[in-house]
């Protein structure tokens, strides 16, 4: 049951007992996979339902993510060659000319508590640098952030750029004016409203 | 305190139907309720509207004074729909906003230059989100600068030091606090303002800390706030504030707000 202790431990935001009760079962050769799996990824998978349920807050989704990264730099030199990257990559970034970056932090960081590689490109990120990196990085999800009306046309010449560079990449968009509605329009793969949501969006379309 | 009404923002989804419908009643009840309940400015923004926003922006300010005696706050940083809604407006509105990012400031700056328009200055740049004291102060010196020499009058400049949320930083409320003391003591008889409920995102029970938090920047100088005017508990907070920070001689609007029953909840 010591899996669930460390379950716990993240829901409870204990960062130094989620170290402890990771570093106990790396020792007793309990599965890795099933560490990460069951134990940390679960957990912020809790965290980020409770979350959308409106009964966890952004401070409380910080809090665990920390400890829950605490319990994986732990695990990553234990971990398989290449099992970061086997969840797939998200290259992440605010789109041109916007430099909001709080809501495209807490999504970066779900994405990480989910297993994803995440390649987070910053704010005011111009079409060519998220094509770039999509491509360098063999990318299975862009996620675009804007948090201006002014800002949201970059959006779609953002998704325009990847298209016409021939990439297959899904493209995932969100902010406070972004809707499903335009997420549409600019013929975007997904949108969602928060950063639980975004991380669901990511695992369906990879999936798909 | 000047009270700039934040409600006739096309991106509240009944405001941006209204605009889209050409509704003027559904504005002017917006505005009307706004100027009764103490707003000294009405902002008015189109935003959400790409190529449409100068044709809206005017319709706002036409519909809005046509019921109200307040100026408006031109809440955009388009020049095109900035003059046009310039052209139409009676009295000296307000510019929401400039700010150090360089579109912006060039396309801003020469529509400020000379006036007596009032102005916010946002302190943001192109090097991203201001996070600390220093960081605010750095940009606040070069806008504030950069108005003062295009001739715009000290007094006409609000500078607003850029909210940011408690719940990713529990820096972020006291960076701005300092700020705002900081600023008013630099320049002095300039002015302050900010849109202060960025504060509180993440967080449930917002209200509650953005009426604290409006109340501890007065008491370090802010005088300007981007607002709900028909939020009356926050209106409550900001006259006993402004009485305790010893800007109310005698008390005088706190007992004409009493009289008023503005205390009555």
């Amino acid at each position: 049951m010591a899996i669930q202790d460390i379950f716990q431990a993240v829901m409870t935001f204990d960062e130094a007992s989620v170290k402890k009760l990771v570093q106990a079962e790396l020792e007793a050769k309990t599965d890795i996979d099933a560490i990460l799996n069951e134990g940390l990824i679960g957990a912020m998978d809790e965290v980020g339902k409770k979350f959308s349920e409106g009964e966890l807050f952004v401070p409380e989704m910080l809090m665990a993510a920390q400890a829950m990264k605490s319990g994986l730099e732990i695990l990553k030199p234990h971990l398989a060659e290449g099992a970061a990257e086997s969840k797939g990559t998200v290259v992440i970034g605010t789109v041109k000319g916007d430099l909001h970056d709080i809501g495209k932090n807490l999504v970066a960081m779900m994405m990480e508590g989910a297993g994803f590689n995440v390649i987070d490109l910053g704010v005011d990120v111009d079409a060519a640098k998220f094509v770039a990196a999509a491509k360098d990085n063999k990318a299975r999800v862009v996620a675009l952030s804007a948090l201006l009306t002014t800002t949201m046309p970059a959006m779609q010449t953002t998704i325009n750029a990847i298209r016409e560079a021939g990439l297959t990449v899904k493209t995932i968009v969100g902010g406070a004016p972004v809707t499903q509605a335009f997420a549409d329009q600019i013929k975007a793969d997904g949108y969602s409203d928060d950063a639980p949501g975004a991380v669901e969006l990511a695992r369906r379309l990879i999936a798909a | 305190m000047i009270i700039i009404g934040e409600l006739i923002n096309a991106s509240r989804k009944a405001v941006g139907t209204a605009i889209e419908a050409q509704d003027a009643a559904a504005i002017q009840k917006v505005a009307q309720d706004q100027d009764n309940a103490g707003a000294d400015f009405i902002d008015v923004n189109a935003g959400i509207f790409v190529g449409k926003e100068p044709e809206y922006l005017k319709w706002l300010v036409e519909t809005v004074q046509a019921v109200s005696d307040k100026p408006c706050a031109i809440d955009s940083p388009d020049p095109k729909a900035i003059e046009t809604a310039l052209a139409v407006h009676k009295g000296t509105p307000m510019i929401n906003s400039i700010s150090l990012e360089k579109d912006r400031y060039e396309n801003l700056m020469p529509i400020v230059a000379g006036t007596d328009l009032k102005v916010i200055a946002l302190c943001m740049s192109d090097e991203g989100m201001p996070e600390t004291v220093d960081d605010r102060m750095k940009i606040a010196d070069k806008l504030v600068n950069g108005l003062l020499k295009n001739n715009v009058k000290l007094e006409n400049i609000y500078v607003d030091p850029l909210v940011q949320p408690m719940s990713v930083n529990n820096a972020f409320g006291m960076e701005f606090i300092n700020t705002i003391e900081k600023i008013v003591t630099t320049f002095q008889g300039i002015h302050t303002a900010c849109g202060l409920s960025n504060i509180s995102y993440g967080l449930p029970a917002r209200k509650f800390m953005n009426q604290t938090f409006m109340v501890m920047a007065i008491a370090k100088g802010l005088d300007g706030a981007i607002m709900n005017p028909l939020d009356k508990k926050m209106m409550a907070n900001i006259i006993a504030a402004e009485a305790l920070a010893g800007k109310d001689n005698f008390c005088m609007n706190y007992l004409k707000a009493f009289r008023a029953g503005m205390f009555d909840f």
